[in-house]
């Protein structure tokens, strides 16, 4: 069936696309503002915008829907020929999972947790009738194979919670492309990844949208992942299309201001020697927070001293005042739970933290007021850590007032001057939280955090929720506010470019121990520690071609074989370790290797070794 | 400054376009027209929440429950005749049919029926009310306290609660007032203990919510008392469900209270009460010219119920059908 489709068809255009909301009053606000474009057969156009850039509504055209609350009102979706954006439900029901599929972002949610993996792959194509039971199984076993599945022929039978996130998603892929569809639709399928996963899924996406045939809508707002899998780049501001063309054009002539500002935004992978200088005058005999020898889990600790479920082992972290350090990691490396120990939300269940020389009590109950006022904690997701029902002028005077620190101002003053500081509007302050953006209300977590007049601000991926051109806008608040008030920033991200870009020094976590550790350009040029090498390998760069590349090397083929494994003893790595030393690696924890510099490399092979 | 040339200056022609075989594209590479100066600002992330509205159901039955509240509130100063005067004192006849100086005809007693369901109303809707405040209390307090205390408080209130709640409501105010002995401050606590029951588990699921998101645990590492984590981070994100299933819970107290008086163990006569008045006037359907004595209050008691359950709907529904799934 693949074969008969003619590659240069049109499968999917628009023409002058209008989707609004209708208001009571008969008025529309409109979303989608006319916007044209065309999808052929083999080909990948990626619809790129920040949140609100209307890209999910107009790929969800395509399906003939539109979310609650919003309509078609005017122009044309023409899938096949057919305009889906008048049909009836009715009349779109043989056409969804058929000749139209949609990958959602979170593979977790579209999979229901109680049925096996297989039975939902397959049920689009049996319930439309297209196959019979045998010949989806018998597709479904062709993608998990294309997919690079471990253990195609069993895989199926697994539920959903039974395999890993990265494996999900291609999971979700196959579902999607179980039914031989003409359009594939994917909206933002590898956002939620870590960069080591997101290579695995761009590079199976990729090759089994070739294989197939079929035509895709890509949605995203990164446009290194654009340069990767897309043949042409739609670029979308406010529900119109900015710019439009093939990827390599866009990626390196970029012409109108908006596409060149995402360009700008994203943050290019670091050279050896880019770490930022910062001024030394801060500097003490003490650093402002030493951590040494922490081990921190989860559950009663037990009679050997460890919690049940242990997550950190051993680390010993110091972060000088006024620097930046970062720390890197997969998610369930024990980053941010090495934050929560910091901050005394989990307290560890070995070691010791020293604010300013001074030994902290391990929980929040035995920290001093003054001691809680020195570290202060900056959430993910700016939509949980602020209170709905408090107005911004009460989120920002609470600190003042409980430590006292206005230093002779009245608390409207204070309140002002810290959204100058966060770079917000004054008004603001008489606002409720769910009345900003997203990036808007990161910043005022910011604000929380600095009315403490901390020494020590912990940042729990502050960025990873925001859109790249709203990202970059926090990172430069946070290098403006550094300067200006000496501030320490633990800096905590599973995105390498990001934390490299203005962190003074890194650290890197694998399996709740630090593999790496040191000032940011030595860490980040040879000797590497086989899991940095990794972690850098796998930040996608803006060109067209790179997965390619990336794709070949040593890292890559050995980061996608191994599973994360908390380890007693020996390297956590091990697993996946391409230069691993079987007997010794898995056996005997690896000694810290020196290069005199601050630069520490936890590993068996001598720095010689890892510099080739 | 704005530049219309831009447009036709930066359509590129590229080779290797992909798929651009069979017909000629008029432009592969196409730049909206822009102007240097706009800056672009970032987009708001959601449309701006819609104000609260009544649809017409709700208005129907806001219109009919501030109508009952009017009537309980200023009922005896409307009411033609006294609660237990009697508006024909010559005619010895029970159950007459409406007439003049009787709207609704007259009851077993020959007492006006329409100034016995005023009387009622305030009665009825005190007692529910004082009721479900004090099952509200009770429950809130218990539930929350149980909410941010230990695992071990918790079990334990928790477990007495579903040893109280297991027991059919009915059946134990029925013992609880048959044992006491009937009076309206019995009436009003044991309705609220045995509905703070429910409460209990509604606020102690709700604060177990509130109690895991992060800026609670943000006001706990800032350092904040007990008293401010409740007051004023749990109980503002708890107060609007609550207040909503307040509504809903005032309309079983209502039927509660009802049920006791109609099985002659609630108000106890000469007093009014809908529940009770039914079951004065059952006669009637035997022996009456008319049905109205029995009618009235039954009327009275569905419409105020159904009135509040048609607001209550109304307000989870704004609040996004999360609270339907959680009563």
């Amino acid at each position: 069936m693949t074969n008969e489709r003619n590659p240069g068809e049109v499968v999917f255009e628009t023409r002058d696309l209008k989707i609004g909301a209708i208001q009571q009053d008969g008025s529309e606000i409109r979303i989608v503002k006319g916007v044209d474009f065309n999808v052929r057969r083999g080909e990948v156009v990626a619809l790129i915008g920040e949140s609100g850039s209307g890209k999910t509504t107009i790929s969800l055209s395509a399906l003939g829907y539109t979310k609650p609350g919003l309509s078609f009102t005017g122009g044309e979706a023409r899938l096949l020929g057919q305009d889906v954006s008048k049909m009836s439900v009715d009349e779109l029901r043989p056409l969804r999972g058929v000749s139209v599929a949609y990958l959602a972002q979170s593979a977790a949610a579209t999979f229901n947790p109680s049925i096996r993996i297989n039975e939902q792959v397959t049920e689009a194509p049996v319930l439309h009738g297209t196959k019979t039971q045998a010949e989806a199984d018998a597709k479904a076993l062709d993608l998990y194979r294309a997919l690079e599945l471990p253990n195609p022929e069993t895989i199926g039978e697994r539920y959903p919670h039974q395999v890993s996130g990265g494996q999900l998603q291609r999971l979700m892929a196959a579902m999607a492309l179980c039914g031989d569809p003409e359009l594939l639709v994917l909206d933002e399928p590898t956002t939620a990844l870590d960069v080591t996963t997101q290579i695995e899924v761009l590079k199976a996406f990729k090759k089994v949208i070739q294989e197939e045939g079929a035509a895709a809508i890509y949605v995203t707002h990164d446009l290194a992942v654009v340069a990767q899998i897309a043949d042409r780049v739609v670029v979308l501001y406010n529900g119109e299309i900015k710019e439009a063309g093939p990827v390599h054009e866009i990626i390196t002539n970029p012409v109108h201001p908006y596409t060149r500002r995402l360009m700008a935004a994203i943050r290019p992978m670091p050279e050896a020697g880019q770490g930022e200088d910062s001024s030394d005058e801060h500097l003490r005999a003490d650093p402002a927070l030493q951590a040494r020898s922490i081990d921190a889990g989860y559950g009663p600790i037990g009679s050997n001293g460890k919690a049940a479920i242990p997550v950190l082992r051993d680390i010993d972290v110091a972060i000088e005042r006024g620097k930046t350090v970062g720390i890197i990691g997969e998610s369930g490396c024990g980053k941010s739970t090495l934050a929560r120990v910091f901050a005394g939300l989990l307290p560890a269940s070995n070691g010791e933290i020293y604010l300013d020389g001074e030994r902290l009590s391990p929980d929040l109950a035995g920290r001093t007021r003054e001691q809680l006022r020195k570290v202060q904690f900056v959430y993910q997701m700016a939509d949980t850590a602020l209170n709905p029902r408090h107005r911004i002028r009460d989120i920002l005077g609470r600190p003042v007032d409980f430590y006292g620190t206005a230093e002779g101002m009245t608390r409207r003053q204070r309140v002002d001057q810290l959204l100058e500081m966060v770079e917000l509007p004054l008004q603001f302050a008489d606002r409720y939280p769910h009345e900003l953006s997203g990036g808007q209300k990161q910043r005022v977590n910011l604000a929380r955090a600095l009315a403490a007049n901390p020494e020590i601000v912990l940042c729990d991926e502050v960025t990873s929720a925001l859109d790249t051109i709203v990202a970059a806008n926090v990172i430069a608040l946070l290098t403006r506010l550094q300067r200006e008030t000496g501030v320490s920033f633990v800096f905590i991200s599973h995105d390498l470019s990001t934390v490299s870009s203005f962190a003074d020094e890194v650290v890197v976590l694998y399996a709740g121990m630090v593999a790496e550790q040191g000032p940011t350009d030595r860490v980040l040029s040879p000797p590497f520690h086989p899991y940095t090498q990794l972690l850098v390998s796998s930040v996608p760069e803006p060109r067209v071609g790179w997965l390619e590349e990336a794709a070949q090397t040593r890292e890559a083929k050995a980061g996608a074989s191994g599973g994360v494994q908390l380890t007693e003893t020996g390297c956590p790595f091990f697993a996946r370790c391409p230069v691993a030393i079987p007997g010794t690696c898995d056996v005997v924890d690896p000694p810290k290797l020196d290069d005199g510099a601050g630069h520490i490399i936890d590993c068996h092979r001598s720095l010689t070794e890892l510099g080739g | 400054m704005s530049n219309d040339q831009t447009f036709d200056t930066s359509l590129h022609t590229h080779p290797d376009m992909a798929g651009g075989i069979s017909e000629p594209e008029k432009s592969n590479h196409f730049v909206a027209p822009y102007d240097e100066s706009v800056s672009f600002d970032e987009l708001p992330d959601s449309a701006p929440k819609e104000r609260f509205r009544l649809s017409l159901t709700g208005w129907i039955g806001a219109v009919i429950v501030v109508f009952w509240l009017l009537i309980a509130v200023f009922g005896s100063f409307i009411a033609p005749y006294g609660e237990n005067d009697l508006p024909f004192p010559d005619d010895y006849s029970e159950f007459q049919t409406p007439r003049e100086g009787a709207l609704l005809g007259t009851d077993v007693q020959d007492r006006d029926i329409l100034s016995r369901i005023i009387y009622g109303a305030g009665r009825t809707i005190g007692i529910s009310f004082a009721a479900t405040v004090l099952a509200y209390i009770v429950g809130v307090v218990l539930g929350i306290g149980a909410a941010i205390s230990g695992p071990k408080v918790d079990m334990v209130v928790s477990r007495i609660n579903d040893a109280f709640l297991s027991l059919p409501t009915i059946m134990l105010g029925l013992v609880v007032v048959a044992a006491v002995g009937s009076s309206i401050p019995v009436l009003i606590c044991t309705a609220g203990l045995i509905y703070a029951t429910i409460v209990f588990r509604l606020a102690r699921a709700l604060g177990m919510e509130i109690m895991v998101m992060d800026f609670v645990e943000a006001a706990k590492a800032r350092g904040e008392g007990r008293w401010w984590i409740i007051t004023r981070e749990i109980w503002p994100n708890a107060a609007m469900p609550l207040i909503t299933d307040f509504g809903l819970r005032l309309i079983y107290v209502i039927l509660f209270i009802s049920s006791l008086s109609f099985l002659g163990l609630g108000v106890q006569p000469p007093l009014a009460d809908w529940g009770s008045m039914v079951r004065e006037n059952l006669g009637a359907l035997q022996y009456g010219e008319s049905v109205i004595p029995v009618l009235a209050p039954a009327l009275a008691i569905a419409t105020l119920t159904v009135a509040i359950n048609l607001v209550v709907d109304d307000v989870s529904a704004q609040a996004g059908g999360r609270l339907s799934k959680r009563l």
